[in-house]
């Protein structure tokens, strides 16, 4: 029987894993889709303390609702994410982060 | 009726000087003839005022009032103020005429009238003034009407620089003035000349303040007399055209400081030690022109020198407390004076406007009416017994051998050069050949319309100094002066006559080329040299000292400090600015860790 310990550990790994590619890996779309990786270790992480999280039989709805808008927001995210690598992209020929730096002061 | 006549003789030249301005500029033969006919009605006016005799004090604008102050153009019409009056208005309307011919073709001619019209105007308020803020605004007043003449060629370089040096130099006279009217309103809360007369004879101010007032007053006769040491400006004001130079710089503005000086002479008697000051001032300016005098070659710069002169001789009488003698010496001084400076206009004119008394020569015969009548001034100036000049000269060095024993041998001796150098320039110019057939060989006598001046102010420098004269004109006082009586300073005036007529015969007689050469004399004991490195190095100074000031504070703490304040802390901060994404993300998470931490702690 798996307990919301468990779920919360493969959460935080989840979150974990997406952290250490957002800060060490170079390649913009990893780290793009490291990002989306913690959004949904955080919806797992929601997600499990709904269904643990019971009244009358009944789980806690608002973790999923929570979990819905979260989906939502990252869909945006994702399309406006994408046409921002894309124009880089075109712009600049690469996707590596350490070339992109001419915002250095 | 006097002050209503008063108002005309002010306000008549000024419409006439606005009229010129404002629609006449084109026209400028009606422009002169404007001018020209308000000099004329306001010396026609001026002799009925001297000859109503009723004198008062009348306010034509009450200007303002703050307190006790009460500022305004009030005229004060007496016997001192008509007098002088007169003098104005008659050797004004004279020079108007006269230059009806003199600047005939000029380009500026009716230029050249407004300003003349705005002189009589400002030269009016001086003489009526009531008190000592109206005369100050008038003195000003002159102060651009003779910076507009001097400089009425002003295309000339020298003319333009002229008009420069006078203005410049009489602005340090006038500020002493300035300052010297605002001591006196401190110390006594009056401002006009009847109110400080009683302030001072009831002996409200302290001693000392009383001496430095006055000579801050004086200042203001220092410049715009001319005496020394601000006398520099007004050999150079000789680039003004003649009629100009008759008028202002012989006749009246340059006589209105000593007419200050008598207005408050009440001032200068109670003054103590500050009196002494004015007289040795009068006097060493009267040696050191009459110096000056005898080694220039420009006739009108002979004059200059001689004006300055004779003014210093003014000045000493006031400051020797007998301002009568002064004035009526200002009296004589302004009809002989204005005569020589219209002759020697006349001698321009007639000689191509060339002014080198050494290419002149043989004029005698050329210009009867021109030699006669400087020759009648000539000798008015250099006080040939019973002449206008000799009366008053005679009142002076009776006032100087009377209080001090050193300023007599000082005037005595400036008489004896005065007679020196006129008798030089008079020989120069009129006998021997004529030296330049250019200059001298075309010269003809002048118009009618400047003889009759000429003759005018002859007969007047002749006569002008017996009481017949005298008497209407400055008051029944004067009588007393032209009464010869054998004193020590008569046989001492006519001994110097006698011995500079002499001199000056004896070396110039014959001669065309200047027999002696005195450098120091012929350079004005290099003033103008003196002046100019005392400002350079002034300027210098305070440019040196304004530099470090600039380069240390302004530049170093002021600039300097700013950019390097905003260096130093741009240099610190750009190191956040990595341009790496990650290091940003970085930055991001520790800082939402630190706000969860102050959140929860």
């Amino acid at each position: 029987m798996t307990t919301l310990n468990d779920y919360l550990i493969a959460s935080g790994l989840l979150f974990s894993i997406g952290l250490f590619g957002v800060m060490f890996r170079r390649n913009i779309i990893v780290i793009f889709m490291c990002l989306e990786m913690m959004l949904n270790a955080a919806n797992l992480s929601l997600v499990a303390f709904s269904r643990f999280n019971t009244s009358a039989g009944l789980p806690d709805y608002n973790g999923q609702m929570l979990v819905f808008f979260i989906i939502t927001v990252a869909a945006a995210e994702v399309a406006v994410g994408l046409a921002i690598i894309i124009a880089m992209f075109r712009s600049r020929r690469t996707v590596d982060v350490d070339e992109i730096s001419s915002m250095k002061g | 009726m006097t002050s209503t006549y008063a108002s005309i003789i002010l306000l008549f030249p000024l419409f006439s000087a606005a009229a010129i301005l404002l629609g006449l500029k084109k026209k400028a033969n009606i422009s002169a003839l404007v001018a020209t006919g308000s000099a004329l009605l306001t010396l026609v006016l001026s002799v009925l005022v001297l000859n109503a005799k009723e004198w008062s004090s009348v306010t034509l604008l009450q200007w303002s009032k703050v307190g006790g102050l009460e500022l305004g153009i009030d005229l004060k019409i007496d016997q001192l103020s008509s007098g002088m009056m007169l003098v104005v208005t008659g050797v004004g309307a004279l020079v108007h005429l006269f230059s009806l011919i003199y600047m005939k073709k000029d380009a500026g001619k009716a230029r050249f009238f407004a300003g003349l019209s705005l002189f009589m105007f400002s030269m009016t308020g001086i003489v009526y003034s009531a008190n000592l803020a109206m005369m100050f605004i008038f003195w000003e007043l002159v102060g651009v009407s003779s910076y507009i003449l001097i400089g009425h060629w002003f295309e000339k370089n020298s003319a333009a620089d002229a008009a420069k040096k006078a203005f410049l130099t009489n602005r340090i006279g006038d500020f002493g003035f300035m300052i010297g009217i605002l001591l006196l309103w401190a110390a006594t809360r009056e401002i006009s000349f009847d109110g400080l007369s009683n302030a001072v004879a009831a002996g409200n101010m302290a001693p000392g303040l009383l001496a430095a007032a006055t000579l801050c007053i004086f200042c203001g006769t220092v410049g715009k007399s001319a005496q020394f040491p601000l006398h520099v400006w007004l050999p150079d004001a000789m680039e003004g055209p003649t009629p100009v130079s008759a008028l202002i710089h012989a006749a009246t503005m340059v006589a209105a400081g000593v007419y200050m000086l008598v207005r408050v002479s009440f001032l200068i008697e109670a003054s103590g030690w500050a009196a002494d000051v004015i007289a040795w001032i009068g006097g060493i300016s009267a040696l050191l022109a009459a110096l000056m005098a005898t080694q220039q070659n420009d006739i009108k710069r002979v004059l200059a020198y001689s004006t300055l002169s004779q003014l210093g001789y003014m000045v000493m009488a006031c400051g020797l407390l007998a301002s009568e003698a002064g004035m009526f010496h200002l009296f004589t001084h302004a009809w002989f004076k204005a005569g020589l400076f219209l002759g020697s206009g006349a001698i321009i004119y007639a000689c191509h406007h060339e002014q080198d008394i050494w290419k002149m020569g043989g004029l005698k015969d050329k210009m009867p009416v021109t030699f006669a009548t400087f020759g009648l001034c000539t000798a008015a100036l250099i006080a040939v017994p019973f002449t206008s000049g000799w009366w008053s000269k005679e009142a002076i060095l009776e006032a100087a051998y009377k209080n001090d024993g050193l300023l007599f041998p000082i005037a005595a001796g400036t008489a004896l050069l005065t007679a020196f150098y006129m008798t030089r320039l008079f020989v120069v110019v009129f006998f021997g050949k004529g030296r330049d057939s250019h200059v001298a060989g075309h010269a003809h006598e002048v118009p009618m319309l400047m003889r009759a001046p000429l003759i005018i102010l002859a007969v007047l420098a002749v006569l002008a100094g017996f009481a017949l004269i005298a008497g209407p004109v400055l008051g029944d006082e004067y009588a007393k002066y032209s009464q010869f009586h054998f004193s020590v300073p008569a046989i001492v005036s006519i001994l110097t006559l006698a011995l500079g007529v002499g001199l000056g015969l004896k070396l110039y007689a014959g001669r065309d080329r200047e027999p002696v050469n005195i450098k120091l004399f012929a350079n004005k004991f290099y003033f103008d040299e003196l002046y100019a490195k005392i400002v350079k190095l002034c300027q210098d100074s305070v440019a040196a000292v304004a530099r470090v000031l600039d380069g240390l504070l302004i530049d170093g703490v002021g600039v300097g400090g700013t950019r390097g304040f905003a260096n130093m802390t741009g240099n610190a901060l750009r190191r956040i600015q990595s341009g790496n994404l990650q290091g940003y993300a970085c930055l991001f998470g520790a800082g939402v860790l630190v706000i969860v931490l102050l959140a929860l702690l």
